[in-house]
C-alpha cells in the first residue's frame, strides 16, 4: 500500500521524473509507427497521411489479392518448416554440446556461432550463390519451390535455437539426470522424462525465435527466392516501391496479430514450466 | 556386533582404480561389504571416496579391476541395469513432478504394475514420514522433506545397496545429528546394506558399522569405529580420525622381546609394547590425558609439565591446549561433569599431564 507524499524509495525508478520521461518517449518511439500503421490500416482513404473515416475494405483487398495472399501462405509455410527444423536440430546440437565431451567441441561451438555473427547481406549472397552453384530446381511444384528459401532459413534458424537450448542446460542440475539412470531410467528416457522439461522453455524460446526470424527475413530471401517462391516481405517491398498503399498496412496488421499472439502462447507455455534448477 | 554381520559378501571390489587426466582418483582399491552392513567411506576432499561411490553405481568405468554387486560383474553394466540406487548429494529430486511421481518413477520405468507401484510408494513415504505429502510439490518442501523424497525414491527400488553421497551435508547441525540417528534406524528397519561417503569422521563414527579411511586413492584402513579411534594403523588415520597429539621419536627394540624403546625429544625415553624400528610416532589422544595441579608423575604413567594457553569450552567438555616447550602445544579434554566445581584450570596455570603408557599408540607409518 502506498499513499501519496510517500518518499521515493532507492528502487521505486518508475517515479523519478526524467526516468520517466525517457520511459515514455522510448515506448513512443518503439509503439507509436506500429500503432499508426495498424490505425491506417482502417483509413478510408489510398493515402497514408490524413483520416479520412473507418473502413474494413483494405483488409477485404488484402484478402482478394491472390498475389499478396500467396505471398503469406509462402511466408507461413517457410516459417513453419524451417522452425519445426531448426527447433529439432537445434535442440539435438544443444543437449549434444552439454551431454558430451569430445575433441573440436570448442571450434564447433564457434562454428554454431557463425551464420549469427557474419552480416546477413554476405549470407544471402552465399547462399544464391551456393543454390545457383548446385543448380537447386527451381520451378518445382508447391510447397518444394520454397525449398531452398526453407534451407537458406534453417541455416540461420537452427543456431539461435541451438544456443537458446544449451544456454538453458547450463541451469541443469546433472545430478538429475543421472538419478534418472540410476532409477532405471535409458538414455532416452532420461532425455524425454528429465531433461527434455527443462529445456521446454529454451525450445519454445528457440522455437519463437526462428519463427519471427524466419517470417520477417527479407535480405536472405531476397537473394534466394525465385519468380515463383515470392515472401510476404519480399512481396511488400515491392509493392512499397510503386506506393505504400493501406492494403499494405492490412496485411502487415494481420502479420504483427499473428505475432503477438504466438508470442502469448509461447509465454503461456513457459509460464507453466516455473522451474529452477532443485 | 561382529557376529551379526552376515559374512554374505554384497559389494566385492578388486584392484579397482581410476584416473582423470593426470589425477589418480582411485588407486587400486580392493574391499568387501558385507550384506546389511552400514559401510562409512571417509576421507578428506579428493580422497577418491566419490568416485569410488560413482564407479559402484556405474556412472564412472574403472580403467583397471572390477566391480561385483552380489557376486555378478558389473564390468559393462550401465548405471540403469545395476542393483544399486544412490542419494545424490543435491537429492536430483525432479522438479516438474510431484513427491509421488518422483517415489514411483523407479517403478513405472521398471512397468511394474500399477497396484504395485501405488502399494510401495505409499510404504517408501511411510518409512520416511512423508505420508499425507504425495502431492506436495519439490519446491514447498524445505531441505530436510526433500532429502527424505530422495531417500524413499531410492529405497522404493528395494535395491541391493544404497549409495549415500554426502547426504548430510547441505542440512543445519541440528537436523543433520536426527538425521543421523534416523538413518541409523532405518537402514536396520529396511535391512539394506548402506554406504556412505562421507568427510565428516563424526557422522562416519557414529553411524557406522565398519569404515573404510581414504587418502590419495587408496584405502588407509577398515575397521569398525571403535577400532578406528583407538588402534590407528597409521599417521594419518590416527591425525584424521578424531582429535590426536603425535611426537615423532625414533625406535630401537628393548631388552624384553616385544618391547621398544622409543626415543622422542618431548617425553623422553619410553619404553612401550610393540615391535619397531627406525622413526616412529608417538600418539596420545586428548581425553586420555589426565590434567593435575599436583607435580610429580603416577607409577606406568607418562608426565609432562607444561602452562596452559588456551581453554576452549564446548558446554559438556572444554579443550586445553598445553604449552609444552617447542612445537606444537597439547591438546587435551577435561569434562565439565560438576555443574558448580567452577574452572578446575585456568590460562597461565601450570599443570602436570599425564596419561597411561598403555594408551600411548605406535604408529610405525
Amino acid at each position: 500500500m502506498r499513499f501519496p507524499g510517500t518518499p521515493i524509495g532507492p528502487l521505486d525508478y518508475h517515479r523519478r521524473l526524467p526516468l520517466r520521461l525517457i520511459l515514455i518517449s522510448s515506448l513512443i518511439f518503439l509503439y507509436l509507427p506500429i500503432l499508426t500503421l495498424v490505425a491506417f490500416s482502417f483509413n478510408d482513404s489510398r493515402r497514408n497521411i490524413v483520416w479520412h473515416g473507418f473502413t474494413l475494405k483494405y483488409y477485404q483487398k488484402a484478402f482478394a489479392d491472390s498475389e499478396l495472399m500467396l505471398a503469406f501462405g509462402n511466408s507461413l509455410s517457410i516459417a513453419l518448416f524451417s522452425t519445426l527444423i531448426s527447433t529439432v536440430l537445434g535442440t539435438m546440437a544443444g543437449y549434444l554440446l552439454w551431454r558430451f565431451r569430445f575433441g573440436g567441441k570448442t571450434a564447433l561451438e564457434g562454428t554454431l556461432a557463425m551464420p549469427i555473427v557474419i552480416p546477413e547481406i554476405c549470407m544471402g549472397v552465399a547462399m544464391m550463390a551456393f543454390v545457383a552453384r548446385i543448380g537447386w530446381p527451381q520451378d518445382l511444384p508447391w510447397p518444394l519451390n520454397l525449398s531452398a528459401i526453407t534451407a537458406a532459413h534453417i541455416a540461420f534458424c537452427f543456431p539461435f535455437a541451438a544456443i537458446v537450448i544449451r544456454a538453458r542446460m547450463e541451469s541443469f542440475n546433472r545430478q538429475l539426470a543421472e538419478a534418472a539412470r540410476d532409477l532405471g531410467a535409458t538414455e532416452f528416457q532420461t532425455f524425454r522424462d528429465v531433461v527434455a522439461p527443462h529445456m521446454k522453455p529454451g525450445i519454445v524460446a528457440g522455437a519463437l525465435l526462428g519463427f519471427t526470424l524466419s517470417l520477417d527475413d527479407f535480405v536472405i530471401t531476397f537473394f534466394t527466392s525465385g519468380p515463383n517462391s515470392i515472401t510476404f516481405p519480399v512481396k511488400i517491398y515491392s509493392m512499397v516501391r510503386f506506393s505504400v498503399t493501406p492494403e499494405v498496412n492490412a496485411a502487415s496488421t494481420i502479420l504483427i496479430i499473428l505475432t503477438v499472439a504466438l508470442t502469448a502462447i509461447a509465454l503461456r507455455i513457459q509460464r507453466r514450466y516455473p522451474i529452477a534448477g532443485v | 556386533m561382529a557376529s551379526q554381520i552376515s559374512q554374505d559378501t554384497i559389494i566385492r571390489i578388486e584392484g579397482v582404480s581410476k584416473k582423470f587426466g593426470r589425477l589418480q582418483a582411485v588407486d587400486n582399491v580392493s574391499m568387501e561389504i558385507k550384506r546389511g552392513e552400514f559401510f562409512a567411506l571417509v576421507g578428506p576432499s579428493g580422497c577418491g571416496k566419490t568416485t569410488l561411490l560413482r564407479l559402484l553405481a556405474g556412472f564412472e568405468t574403472p580403467d583397471a579391476g572390477r566391480i561385483l554387486i552380489e557376486g555378478r560383474d558389473m564390468t559393462g553394466v550401465t548405471a540403469n541395469h545395476r542393483p544399486v540406487n544412490m542419494l545424490f548429494q543435491s537429492y536430483a529430486i525432479f522438479p516438474h513432478m510431484n513427491v509421488e511421481t518422483n517415489v514411483s518413477y523407479g517403478l513405472k520405468i521398471a512397468r511394474r504394475p500399477r497396484d504395485e507401484i501405488m502399494a510401495r510408494t505409499e510404504e517408501a513415504l511411510g518409512l520416511v514420514k512423508l505420508s499425507g505429502y504425495e502431492k506436495s510439490h519439490p519446491d514447498e518442501l524445505s531441505g530436510g522433506q526433500r532429502q527424505r523424497v530422495a531417500l524413499a525414491r531410492a529405497l522404493v527400488m528395494r535395491p541391493a545397496v544404497l549409495l549415500l553421497d554426502e547426504p548430510l551435508s547441505a542440512l543445519d547441525a541440528k537436523l543433520r545429528e536426527a538425521m543421523q540417528l534416523e538413518m541409523v534406524h532405518l537402514q536396520k528397519t529396511v535391512g539394506i546394506t548402506f554406504l556412505i561417503v562421507t568427510h565428516d569422521q563424526s557422522e562416519a563414527l557414529s553411524m557406522a558399522g565398519r569404515i573404510a579411511v581414504m587418502h590419495q586413492g587408496s584405502v588407509r584402513q577398515i575397521a569398525p569405529p571403535g577400532e578406528l579411534y583407538e588402534a590407528p594403523n597409521c599417521r594419518f588415520v590416527a591425525d584424521f580420525i578424531g582429535k590426536i597429539n603425535l611426537f615423532e621419536g625414533t625406535a630401537r627394540p628393548a631388552d624384553q622381546p616385544g618391547r621398544v624403546r622409543v626415543h622422542t625429544e618431548k617425553l623422553g625415553i619410553l619404553e612401550l609394547q610393540g615391535d619397531a624400528e627406525g622413526s616412529v610416532t608417538l600418539a596420545v589422544r586428548p581425553e586420555k590425558i589426565i590434567i593435575s595441579h599436583e607435580p610429580g608423575g603416577l607409577e606406568g604413567q607418562i608426565s609432562l609439565h607444561g602452562t596452559v594457553m588456551d581453554i576452549a569450552y564446548f558446554g559438556g567438555h572444554s579443550k586445553l591446549f598445553i604449552d609444552i616447550g617447542a612445537g606444537q602445544p597439547l591438546m587435551a579434554e577435561i569434562t565439565n561433569s560438576n555443574r558448580n566445581g567452577g574452572p578446575r584450570v585456568a590460562p597461565g596455570d601450570r599443570v602436570r599431564c599425564g596419561w597411561r603408557a598403555v594408551d600411548t599408540l605406535l604408529l610405525t607409518e
